[in-house]
């Protein structure tokens, strides 16, 4: 049943280890359920809405998928307000007006030495009007994703921003991949991009946007993964400091706090560590940078009374007594 | 297995169990599935799993819901290839290694009592375990196990499944033998009933996995039905969790429609004079259109919450509520009173739920209300802060145990405010009666109303944030 799908243009994904690889090289360590969606995504032809807490590397994953199947990046962030204006086309006003007063001055030359209304009106219809063409339309990112000839990946930021009618506006390109433009038509995609919505769940999203999604969630990695990402993205960590890193993340998600600290957190923690020349935490150093991780000053305090104790642990587990 | 639709019969069955555990599926999504189920195929169940994950779940609680049905759908055709390995017992079976094939896919397939084959008499006598889990997976398809709801309905199906099995039959056969009166005969009889006990059992084992495999999403459906509409005084300690976490979700639901309707833009007309503002850069020429914006104004809700003892168990939940709504709404100001009146909105805001109401409670709560009272509180500390676009909501029974009602202060709170609405848990026949002044405040609020379930609750709630679009 494979071959009776539409195969996506050039970029062919033979298998879910491949994808796995694939971001591999890109610098994304991705679990096993993210590559199945990836894989999944591009067979079915369906996009791919991502939830997760901020920070889990929902965009991270858009540009990891672009910059290993060598697609253009197109970006778009929605925001309260956001219209088609913003995300699909407008028309080049300034230009459309110049063509009018072109066509102002050239208007004998359309018209001819016509006798009589009717013919002059004859003659105006018969001339080609590109008033309302592609020609004077400025592309916006959903339609320059549409126009791209060897495909792209198209990642649709924070969808749970922008207002409820946006998000019905979105469904013809979701499930069939062209937008409809009242003055021209229809636009259909070259290639089908790969398209990727990321939410963090603000508001719920609608049932029929969801329908034509596939749903990844993406969580709190495991201290495995959460290790293996932060050594791809800082190259040269020692690995015991690794370990103690990782552990006190690992705590601080297991307490109560208003904001847990991401991945992406972690990752700037490990880089301070490595500024600072650490290689064993200790009690005072994380209590000072302890704000990389924590955003809230009342997890700060939440989480100093247990400093200690976490710190003995994450050493414990970084295996430096 | 026939060739012709090779996946779709045992996908159908498991997203009849997927909708029978509360995901809500769709015929769209069932195609999906389907179509996902022909890339990846059977044979890496991992795979399989995350890849209809994908399609069929959602939300982060249908993943679970959806992760457990995968899982209880396994567990069962596990049982049914148990039987397949001949082994007793229920913990030492191989995974199998096509969980969608049908159980007719055992060995020994059709033994069904009556239709052809062996009897059943026969199958217990041979002890032939493969065949009776066909048999019995056979006559549950038959007497259409997956219609089954509650949980009081396991012994009729049971029972049914017994009889399409031929139970009937073999009783007659034990009796005869008991009737021979040899010894023989007699110890057979009993040796058969013990197979028969056994069976019953497994049958009995067999409905309850399927009632939680098809029915635990209409179950919990059905239960939180009546909740939404049952007196909130009547509910006991036991629901109060499923209670909040009703209530929490009804207040994202209203939030989520208020905060649709706060800014509706008119498109089409023109707002000529922001229009030419904005294009004097090109000598008023009018590149840039803008379009008029009606603007709604958010509302701006101040709630007085009666917690005296009178309506202490109402009191719980209208707390909840409160604070659900503390949550979603953001110019809202809380006020909890019985004998007196104090401001709420900030332990509503700091401290968790469960906290909030026993600190809210322990402040003010349980003592005997005093409306009048409560209301010159309010009109001391607070009346400068009712504006033409606040509304009041009381919730609360009116009943100010024979004291001043005040309602000189309820006058000119109805003249200052946007409007009052009144909530009161008592049916409409007890208003008036006794210590009620409910009649005598009527007269200035907008709207007076019973509320005493969950749906009151939405409704009276919905309405105001409609109101104020």
């Amino acid at each position: 049943m494979n071959d009776a799908l539409p195969d996506g243009g050039v970029i062919s994904l033979p298998s879910i280890d491949a994808v796995e690889r694939g971001l591999g090289e890109a610098g994304y360590i991705a679990n096993r359920q993210i590559s199945t969606a990836i894989y999944m995504s591009h067979h079915l032809q369906k996009p791919i809405l991502v939830e997760g807490p901020a920070g889990v590397g929902k965009t991270e994953l858009a540009k990891s998928v672009s910059s290993w199947l060598k697609l253009p990046l197109i970006r778009m962030q929605c925001y309260e307000g956001l219209d088609e204006a913003k995300a699909l086309y407008e028309w080049k006003y300034g230009k459309q007006l110049l063509y009018t007063q072109i066509l102002k001055d050239k208007i004998n030359s359309v018209i001819g030495e016509a006798d009589g209304l009717t013919a002059a009106l004859a003659k105006l219809h018969a001339f080609g009007d590109i008033f309302y063409s592609h020609e004077f339309l400025e592309p916006r990112p959903l339609l320059r994703a549409l126009q791209q000839t060897h495909g792209a990946v198209l990642l649709i930021d924070e969808i749970d921003k922008s207002d409820q009618e946006f998000e019905a506006f979105l469904l013809e390109i979701l499930s069939d991949y062209q937008v409809t433009i009242p003055e021209i038509g229809t636009v259909h995609a070259v290639t089908p991009p790969i398209v990727l919505l990321t939410s963090n769940s603000t508001r719920d999203l609608g049932d029929a946007l969801k329908r034509r999604c596939l749903h990844l969630h993406i969580g709190f990695p495991d201290d495995k993964l959460e290790a293996k990402i932060i050594a791809s993205r800082v190259p040269g960590i020692d690995d015991s400091l690794l370990k103690q890193l990782v552990s006190f993340a690992q705590q601080l998600r297991a307490m109560d706090l208003k904001k847990l600290p991401s991945v992406s957190e972690t990752i700037d923690w490990a880089k301070v560590m490595m500024l600072l020349h650490t290689s064993v935490l200790d009690v005072d150093l994380v209590r000072d940078t302890l704000n990389v991780l924590l955003k809230f000053e009342a997890d700060i305090e939440a989480a100093g009374k247990q400093l200690a104790a976490m710190t003995h642990k994450a050493r414990q587990d970084g295996g430096v007594g | 297995m026939s060739d012709a639709a090779p996946a779709s019969e045992p996908l159908r069955r498991f997203l009849q169990v997927a909708r029978g555990a509360g995901l809500r599926v769709s015929a769209a999504e069932g195609i999906d599935a389907a179509r996902t189920v022909e890339i990846v195929g059977y044979h890496d169940r991992t795979i399989l799993k995350d890849a209809l994950g994908l399609v069929l779940a959602k939300t982060p609680d249908e993943k679970n819901l959806y992760d457990e049905a995968f899982e209880l759908f396994f567990k069962r055709d596990e049982f049914a290839d148990k039987g397949g390995s001949g082994e007793s017992g229920d913990t030492d079976a191989a995974p199998s290694g096509d969980p969608f094939a049908p159980p007719t896919a055992g060995p020994g397939g059709e033994g069904m009592g009556g239709s052809g084959g062996q009897s059943l008499g026969q199958l217990l006598a041979g002890d032939d375990r493969a065949a009776l889990a066909t048999a019995m997976e056979q006559a549950a398809r038959d007497a259409n196990i997956e219609t089954i709801r509650f949980f009081t309905q396991r012994n009729l199906y049971a029972r049914r499944i017994l009889d399409r099995m031929g139970l009937r039959q073999v009783e007659r056969e034990i009796d005869a033998m008991r009737q021979g009166g040899t010894p023989e005969s007699l110890s057979r009889a009993q040796f058969m009933e013990g197979r028969v006990e056994q069976l019953r059992d497994a049958v009995r084992d067999f409905v309850e996995r399927n009632l939680i495999l098809y029915a635990r999403g209409e179950t919990e459906k059905f239960r939180e039905e009546l909740l939404k509409s049952a007196r909130l005084s009547n509910l006991e300690r036991r629901d109060l969790d499923r209670m909040r976490v009703l209530v929490r979700q009804m207040a994202k639901r209203l939030a989520a429609r208020y905060a649709q309707t706060r800014r509706v833009r008119l498109r089409g007309v023109l707002d000529t004079r922001r229009t030419i503002r904005r294009n004097m850069g090109w000598d008023g020429v009018p590149f840039v259109t803008v379009w008029k914006q009606k603007r709604i104004e958010k509302p701006r809700v101040m709630v007085l919450c009666d917690v005296s003892g009178s309506v202490a168990a109402l009191s719980q939940f209208l707390l909840m509520f409160l604070y659900a709504l503390n949550e979603t709404m953001s110019d809202i100001r809380s006020f909890a009173f019985a004998g007196s009146l104090i401001e709420v909105s900030e332990i509503l805001e700091k401290e968790p739920v469960e906290e909030a109401i026993t600190k809210i409670m322990s402040l003010i709560g349980y003592g005997s209300s005093n409306y009048g009272n409560s209301f010159a509180d309010f009109a001391d500390g607070w009346m400068r802060y009712v504006t033409n676009k606040t509304t009041i909501l009381i919730l609360g029974d009116a009943r100010g145990n024979r004291t001043d009602p005040r309602t000189e202060i309820m006058n000119e709170l109805s003249l200052r405010s946007k409007r009052i609405i009144w909530m009161n848990p008592e049916y409409k026949s007890a208003w008036g009666t006794g210590d009620s002044d409910m009649y005598r405040y009527a007269p200035f609020c907008n709207v007076v109303t019973v509320c005493n379930t969950l749906r009151h609750l939405e409704r009276v709630i919905s309405d105001i944030l409609e109101d104020a679009a």
